[in-house]
């Protein structure tokens, strides 16, 4: 009855995005260990300029997500990222939180 | 991801209709699978548990990873009646996660300030489900005891499809229910489907443990549904 709850508006503006002639990549969280902020399926969209919308983390690892998604925009191959503390990346990126995710980062089209 | 499919999965949750995206994390390809257009074999039944449990997941078949992301419409709980059983009702639905809205056309029962934070109508349940049609993602509780303000929207429930009606007044009150529903043209079959007495039988005596009993009712139909 009630409107759907605009938890994963992000893809709606993928669409809008994609509609005005945009590039866009989606970032997906596909799954997590331990103590993450958003749970599996969590999305951010980026355009090709590096706007982007949504969180995939709690603003720790975005910037980094961003990045690789511009490089996925242009290539067209899609990305499998991995963040967590038991990685390298950790000290770079960094989750504060101590949990890991994956990111599976794709362009759409 | 397919631009096609994005747009279709985005028409999918407008309509508030549950589905699974799936995609195969091998070479990035995927689709879009709706409730009740099930899928064969190890990748159907975790699609099929996808869409249970609302839960977005990784699964390997064989030598492929598939990512589902399950998108299920909110559950809404929508409660003819503002009486104090409909009041107890409102925490606990918050505490679940569960939308309630609540439907009763006598104003002096039908007060924001009885139902502060929930979206309350003071008007005849057939106006409003009018303007915003129940749906299979819906539950109705009816709890006036009226016949005039219950017996419409338990109707269209049924009509409807929504995963849980429920309607409270004894057996006899509810025989008498059950003979005005099937003159009304509503079947046996889906009249089977209300709940009444309403609540699982724990004893519930007081009005807040009606409430607890009926939201345990819900949780029950909502995670059990059937989805054929």
């Amino acid at each position: 009855m009630t409107e759907q709850a605009s938890l994963d508006d992000e893809l709606t503006l993928a669409e809008t995005w994609m509609k005005a002639g945009k590039e866009v990549a989606i970032a997906t969280v596909v799954s997590t260990w331990g103590s993450a902020p958003r749970r599996s399926g969590s999305h951010l969209v980026i355009d090709e300029e590096g706007n982007f919308e949504g969180s995939v983390s709690g603003g720790c690892v975005e910037g980094a997500v961003v990045a690789e998604a511009i490089d996925v925009i242009t290539s067209g191959e899609p990305k499998m990222l991995e963040f967590g503390v038991a990685d390298e990346t950790a000290f770079e990126v960094g989750l504060s939180c101590g949990g890991n995710i994956r990111v599976y980062v794709e362009r759409v089209g | 991801m397919d631009p096609l499919v994005l747009k279709k999965l985005n028409q999918a949750r407008n309509e508030r209709k549950a589905c699974v995206l799936v995609t195969n994390l091998g070479d990035g390809r995927d689709r879009l699978v709706l409730e009740g257009h099930m899928v064969e074999g190890e990748l159907g039944e975790a699609i099929t548990k996808a869409l249970l449990t609302g839960k977005s997941t990784t699964v390997q078949i064989s030598e492929t990873e598939f990512f589902l992301n399950a998108h299920l419409p909110p559950p809404s709980i929508i409660v003819i009646g503002a009486v104090h059983i409909t009041q107890a009702m409102v925490p606990i639905a918050k505490m679940a996660g569960y939308d309630l809205e609540v439907i009763d056309p006598r104003t002096a029962f039908a007060t924001q300030e009885r139902f502060e934070g929930t979206p309350v109508h003071a008007e005849w349940p057939e106006d409003v489900l009018a303007e915003n049609p129940l749906d299979a993602y819906c539950a109705l509780a009816a709890v006036t005891h009226d016949p005039k303000i219950d017996d419409f929207p338990i109707a269209e429930a049924l009509r409807r499809s929504c995963f849980y009606v429920g309607a409270l007044g004894s057996r006899k009150t509810h025989g008498k229910r059950v003979e005005r529903l099937l003159a009304d043209g509503i079947r046996q079959e889906q009249i089977d489907r209300i709940k009444a007495p309403i609540g699982l039988n724990i004893g519930a005596a007081s009005p807040q443990e009606i409430a607890v009993a009926v939201m345990a009712e819900i949780i029950d139909a909502f995670r059990n549904r059937g989805l054929s």
